[in-house]
This record gives structure tokens, sequence and C-alpha cells, in this order.
């Protein structure tokens, strides 16, 4: 592995790392989810419910903090 | 040994191969490796353990003028290390006893949003960012009275033996659960009597918790034009950022973060212009009554705001400007590494007459120190969103007892930030107005009059700092913030910038402090009004609909009206504030502590492991002695500067017999809301105490069951078989790195199986 190689590897992990912790990657985690879920065949939905279509990736966010609105996590003192 | 436990514990027959690949390591192989000393391992272990030694030889023993900030630092991490490495172990192996085969809530839960894996390493600095805020931050500097070592000692070994076990139990406990939160798992175990008074000394004790952070904030930007200014900016941002991220670029997280953190650093700098003008001293030069009542407005406004608006953007600010400052200071202190001249133990500890907080190092030292050694409130947050995004069950020992571990280091180092500074300096800063009447030349008065070995306070030091931090006056900005921020200016400085840019790393720190503060603050207020809501509900089964309306804004209403009652009668007291409330959120945090110690407790014994129980049994023990001493200090002693019916009835007399000024109130009014607070802060102690022995005795009880009937009786969920690996620490062990060499190789369509129906 060349220096340039190796730097560029380990910018890519901080990438990846602050993208983590600050949580921007939970739109890829649910489409990922949802195509899991589709490959296993489980396009009758869980439960017998209706399958939920893949949401947007605005309509993902929107979901996100209104289901925030509705259960509210606690930051420590 | 390490087997048997598995198919005791599960009924159903779990695989550890259930298709192409393992989901668990061969426990036999895990504890082969554990047991295998190489030479490179035991010279690692050797260095760690003599490293340590010495710096606590260094702390503890040596007695020179001064003492080195580094052992400090290495104290604490070759401390924590070696808890780590051993006694956690230990507690996974005979408590915890994780078992890989099974399924997470992540993985039998998943739904790609609240249930989702997450990688342990993202997840530990999620949780991380969760529970550390200002607490560690404060506590500390406000010990710091005591001398070094006290406050030192208890942080690193409080945290080993307490703390972090606390944190661990609590977010395997939950998990097994499906997530389950404090509240509940208190029903489950400890019955309706139990678990309600444990609900209902959480809600009381979030109030307390919430009034005395907005206290500490209050105190840190009453007539200070600047920190005023720039905290203020921090909502126009916020609301930009939410607004940004709603309608233009959504998800684009860490892009908006950084626009924002920018726009934050430019209203620091713009802070310190519009300090300097006339326009700002009109203005934004409050006292602390009005700065109160903003807070006041201004948690119950973003309370009701929807969490995108404002909540969550702050929220990405506040962790990026956590992670970011923690290591800079991290950073900083390796490399200036202070030299440290405040006693070891000072006299304040035996004589209980600091101005600080009043009191003796026991009970005290132990409940004015709660974050970063012990803290209750952790339990809320590792029975809440950190169990539901855990991959594989062995995670949570690096999760739970490591996260914690990393509290108690920003505790250690806001400890060092603190002690680095003058002594004199310090106890001007943190006396009461009511002590050094709020002048340079009353404090220089007060403090030379303390008769402190080696302190030798001037008038010129007071005001030079004053002028370096770009503030009116520093004495008596109590409430620990506005001393971490010197401190931490202190030691930046010396790293960037020099003297000409201490105006800037002082506002920074208080910058950094606020935000966390002021989430915290909305936070915790909407997790009230939602704790409100369901109990109210039971009653008026309209408010349990959480969307409706006047049912959130009366709910809300209640809880602000209540942390703001608080707020004001701290912000108001003639006695000082911090120093006499500052008492009640450490006691209450431990009580809550000692809540959660007593759930667990109840657990491991219906687990049936009473070998073990002295695990969980000694920090419960230790917790509700200190607790309860120092809750019943605060109600029954006869010294008025300890005892709040003591003060009370002090001021009553003084009243009766016709008095027109007391001790430090001037007035006729100023005697009354003595009176008024003493019996206030009386009755809250009196309901805490009451509440938390109740928790602790039907802990007992249920423990005292379980051992007589024997019985192994669950309240876990079932065994889910688990179809997906995930290594279990930071650094993957060598039998962890072959497994998973072997799942990387595996094809991507064999490598994800959710079970469909």
């Amino acid at each position: 592995m060349t220096l340039l190689a190796g730097v560029r590897k380990g910018a890519r992990g901080v990438v990846w790392y602050l993208k983590g912790i600050l949580g921007e990657d939970a739109y890829e985690k649910y489409v990922a989810h949802h195509a899991a879920l589709h490959a296993a065949g489980a396009d009758d939905g869980t439960d017998g419910a209706a399958p939920h279509p893949l949401m947007t990736e605005r309509e993902f966010w929107r979901d996100q903090t209104d289901r925030q609105d509705a259960n509210p996590q606690g930051r420590c003192c | 040994m390490g087997a048997a436990s598995n198919t005791t514990e599960s009924p159903t027959a779990l695989k550890r191969i259930p298709h192409d690949l393992a989901v668990a390591l061969d426990p036999e192989e895990l504890d082969a490796h554990d047991r295998h000393w190489t030479p490179l391992k035991i010279a690692i272990w050797s260095a760690i353990s003599l490293l340590g030694g010495l710096s606590w030889v260094m702390l503890a023993v040596v007695r020179g003028e001064t003492v080195n900030a580094i052992w400090f630092v290495f104290a604490a991490i070759c401390t924590y290390l070696i808890g780590y490495r051993f006694y956690s172990k230990f507690i996974e192996k005979h408590i915890i006893r994780p078992d890989d085969r099974r399924a997470t809530p992540a993985e039998y839960k998943a739904d790609g949003k609240d249930f989702a894996a997450t990688d342990r390493r993202v997840l530990f600095g999620h949780h991380f960012a969760a529970i550390a805020g200002a607490g560690p931050l404060v506590g500390p500097v406000l010990a710091a009275q005591m001398g070094y070592l006290p406050g030192t000692i208890w942080i690193i070994v409080g945290v080993v033996l307490a703390g972090a076990v606390q944190d661990y139990l609590i977010l395997h406990f939950s998990m097994r659960r499906g997530g389950r939160s404090l509240g509940q798992m208190a029903r489950d175990e400890l019955g309706v009597i139990g678990g309600t008074a444990a609900l209902i000394a959480t809600l009381v004790i979030m109030v307390i918790i919430v009034a005395i952070l907005a206290l500490v904030v209050t105190n840190a930007l009453a007539e200070s034009p600047w920190g005023v200014f720039s905290v203020g900016m921090t909502i126009p941002i916020a609301l930009f950022m939410g607004c940004y991220l709603r309608f233009f670029r959504p998800g684009k997280i860490t892009e908006i973060s950084i626009i924002g953190f920018v726009l934050l650093i430019a209203a620091i700098i713009g802070g310190g212009v519009v300090a300097g003008t006339d326009w700002g001293q009109t203005y934004l030069l409050l006292d602390k009554v009005t700065i109160a009542w903003g807070i006041i407005l201004y948690g119950f406004i973003a309370a009701i705001l929807p969490v995108w608006l404002l909540l969550a953007p702050r929220d990405y600010l506040s962790t990026f400007m956590k992670i970011g400052t923690i290591g800079m200071l991290a950073v900083a202190i390796v490399i200036i590494r202070p030299e440290i001249s405040v006693p070891a133990v000072s006299e304040f500890a035996s004589s209980g007459t600091g101005p600080v907080v009043a009191g003796t190092l026991f009970p005290f030292l132990f409940v004015t120190i709660a974050c970063g050694a012990l803290s209750g409130f952790h339990a809320l947050i590792a029975s809440g969103t950190t169990p539901k995004l855990i991959q594989k069950e062995r995670q949570t020992r690096f999760i739970g007892y490591g996260g914690m571990l990393m509290e108690s280091l920003v505790a250690i180092m806001a400890l060092v930030a603190a002690l680095s500074i003058d002594r004199g300096i310090y106890f001007a800063m943190n006396s009461s107005p009511a002590l050094t009447g709020g002048t340079v030349q009353g404090a220089v008065a007060f403090v030379n009059s303390l008769g402190l070995t080696g302190v030798n306070l001037t008038p010129d030091m007071l005001t030079d700092m004053a002028t370096n931090v770009g503030e009116e006056s520093i004495v008596s900005r109590t409430g620990g913030a506005p001393t971490l921020a010197v401190g931490l200016s202190h030691i930046m400085q010396q790293l960037v910038g020099g003297t000409s840019m201490m105006s800037f790393w002082y506002h920074f720190a208080i910058m950094f402090e606020a935000l966390f503060i002021l989430t915290a603050v909305d936070a915790g207020t909407r997790v009230a009004r939602f704790m409100l809501q369901d109990s109210l509900g039971n009653f008026f089964p309209k408010f349990k609909n959480t969307s409706w309306r006047p049912g959130a804004w009366a709910a809300t209403a209640i809880m602000v009206a209540a942390w703001g009652a608080v707020l004001l009668m701290g912000v108001t007291d003639p006695l000082g504030g911090i120093n006499t409330l500052f008492p009640l959120f450490g006691i209450a945090n431990q009580l809550l502590a000692a809540i959660a110690l007593a759930v667990c407790m109840a657990i491991v014994a219906k687990r049936g492991l009473f070998r073990y129980l002295w695990v969980v049994a000694l920090p419960l023990g230790f917790a509700a002695v200190v607790t309860i001493s120092a809750s019943f200090l605060k109600i029954f002693s006869t010294t008025p500067g300890i005892g709040y019916f003591a003060q009370n009835r002090a001021f009553s007399e003084a009243l009766a017999a016709g008095e027109t000024s007391f001790g430090t109130a001037p007035s006729v009014e100023a005697m009354e809301a003595v009176v008024r607070n003493t019996m206030v802060q009386g009755v809250l102690s009196i309901v805490f105490v009451v509440l938390a022995i109740i928790v602790i005795l039907t802990a007992l009880q249920a423990t005292w069951n379980a051992y007589r009937k024997n019985s192994s009786a669950t309240s876990e969920d079932d065994a889910v078989q688990s179809q997906t690996y995930a290594p279990a620490g930071f650094i993957m062990t060598p039998p962890e790195k072959v497994l998973q060499a072997e799942w990387d190789a595996l094809p991507v369509h064999k490598k994800i199986k959710i079970k469909g129906h």
C-alpha cells in the first residue's frame, strides 16, 4: 500500500466514523434493511400487513424526526 | 464452566453454526484465548500495572510542592485498562453470561429504523455522546475544594467498581428484554409498589437535574454580554440547520454540522465584538433572574417545537463539539502537562466548612461528584436507544462498561483543568456572592481570611483574569462552568494563541457547556412530559394520546413550571444557590443509581447467581449509604450550613424575633426567601429518600424471595437464533479475526438472513 492510498483509507475511515456517530448513515441502513427483507421473500410484509414501499430519502428523514417527536430520548447530564 | 450457563439460560436449542458460518465463537476457544498468556501479553500488562502503580504513588504518596497533571491521566487510564480487562471480564463471565448465538433486539426486531444493528465502534461513540454532558465537567470542579486526591480516587475507583458496572448491567439486561426502559424493568422485577416508587422518583429526579443544569448555565451567562450573545446565537444557527436538513438537503448531517460549527465559531468571535459595543452593554448585560426567565421561556418553546426544527440540529452540533473539544483538551493536557499546586487533601475535607459546597468528605464528596464516577441518569440512556442498536450480545461490555470509563476520563480532565488554575482565584470564583459581596475587594478579603496555605490573592489577579477572559468580573461565578472555562482557556492558550486568545477559549468552553445543557434541558423536559402524560393518562385517558396538543402543552407547562420554580429558587437564593442546591442534584442522581442497581440486584438474584451478588450489592450498598446518610444530614443536621431544616429554623426564629437581617440575608424578604427555599429543599430531600428506600426494600424482598424459592423465573424475551456475526471489542482478537475473515469472504446474498414469513 502506498502512502497516498494509506492516507486515503484513513480519511475514508474518519468520514465513515463521523457519519456513523452523527447518524448520517441511517438512510443507507434503512435501504439495506428494506432490500434484505425483499431478498428474503418477505414481500407479503411482516405480520401479514401490507408491504411497506421504500421511503424516499426525504420521506425517511421526515419520518425519523417525527418518530423522535413521538418518542423522545433523554440526554444525560 | 462457561458452556454450562448457556444450556440453563437458553431453553430453545440455539445453534452456534446455524447455516454456513458460525455466529458465535466457540466458548472453549474464547476461554483458551483469554487464559493463554504470551510473553508479549505479560509484558504489556506488567507495563500498564507498573505505570499505573507509579502514577498512584506520585499522586498519593509523594508530597512535593506540586504534582504534574500527567500522573492523573496515567493513573486513570492504567486503572481503567486493568478494570476493563479483568473486572469487567469477571462480570461478563459470571453475571452477564452473554451468548452470541442469541439474536439481539437489533436483529430479531430489525425495522431499519429504531431497531438497527450498528457497528460497535460507532455505537460506542453514540452511547458516549448520549451519556456524557455537563455533569462530569461540573461536579469535579466543585469537589476540587477538598483537594485533588479524594475526587481523583472516587472518580477512578468509583467508575471501575460502581458506575461502569451499573451502565453495563442495565444495558445488557435491557437488551435481553427487547430494549425495555428502566421504569418497565423496575415494575417487572419489583412489583407495583417498587415500580411506582421508581417511576415517581425518576420523574422528580429529572425535574431536579434539569433545574440544576439550567442553574449552571444561568450562572455562567449572568452579567456576561459576550456569553449571552454567543450562546443566544446557537438558537438561530440550530433553526437554520434544521430548515436546511428539512427542506434543502435532507440527511446531509455532517455537511450541515460543519457549516453549523463554523457559524458557532463566528458567533463566539462576534460575541467579543458585540460585548465591546454600547449596544451589547445595554441589551445583553443581563442579571441572573432575567436569564433564568429566558431559559424557562426557551425551555417551554423548545420542548413544544417539532424535533427537526431545534432539538435534532442542536444535538448534532453538541455531539460534534463534544467529541472535538474533549479530544482537544486531552491532547492539550498531555502536551502542556500543567503543574498542580493544590494540596492532596485540603482542610475543608474534614472541617466541612468549604465555601463551594458545604459538608465533610463523607458523604458529600460522593454526591458532589456523581457523573464520572456513578451516575444514575445513565440507566435511563442505557435502557433507551442503545440496547436497540447492539449487533451482538458480547458487545455490551465494550459499549456499556467501556463507554462509562470514557466519561470518567472526561471527569478527570475537568478536575485537572480546575486544579490547574490558581487556588485563590478558584475560591474567589466559587464562593457565593453572599460571602464575597460580589466585589473584587470583598472576594480578596474573604479568600485571604480562609487562611489557606500558599494562597495570597491580590485584586490584580482577579481583574487581570477577568480582562483576559473577556468578562466584567470573575468574582462569585459559581456553578463550576466558568471555573472549568477558565481552566480550559488557561491550558489551551499555552498551546494555541497565548494570553490574547484566552477570551476566545473561555467563551468557547462556555458555549460548549451551554450547548450540552440546553440540549439536556430540552430533551429532559420532553421525556418528563411523556412520563407525566403517561401517568396522567391512567386517570384522564385523553392524556395518553401524546399527539393531543392541549394535553401535550399542559404537561409541558407543568414540567417546565416545576423545574423553573426550582431554578428561580436557586437564582434568588440569598444563601448562594449552587452550594445549597448542588448536593440535591448529586443526591438525586445517586438515588437513581441506587434504584437502577436495586433492579439489577433483583435480576441477578432471580437468575440464581447468589455467589456473585456482591458485584451489584457492593455499589448498591455504597450508593445507598452515601445518599441516605447525605439525605439524613440534609434533613436532620443541626448545623444550619448543612441541614435544610436547621437553616429554616434559624431564619424563622430570627424573623419571629423581629430581626431585619440575618446571616447572609440582608432584608426581611431575603430571610423569608430562605425560609421558603429551605422548606422546599428539605421536603424534596424527604421525598427522594423515602422513594429510594421503598425501591431498595422491595428489591431486597425480591432478592430474598428468589433466594428462598430458588426460582429462576425470568422476564427476558425468548431466545431467538442469531444469523449474523460481529466481533465484541474495539480491537479484534485473533480468533475473531479468523471468523470475521470467513464472513467477509461470504457472498453477499448469503450474509443477511432475515426471518421472512
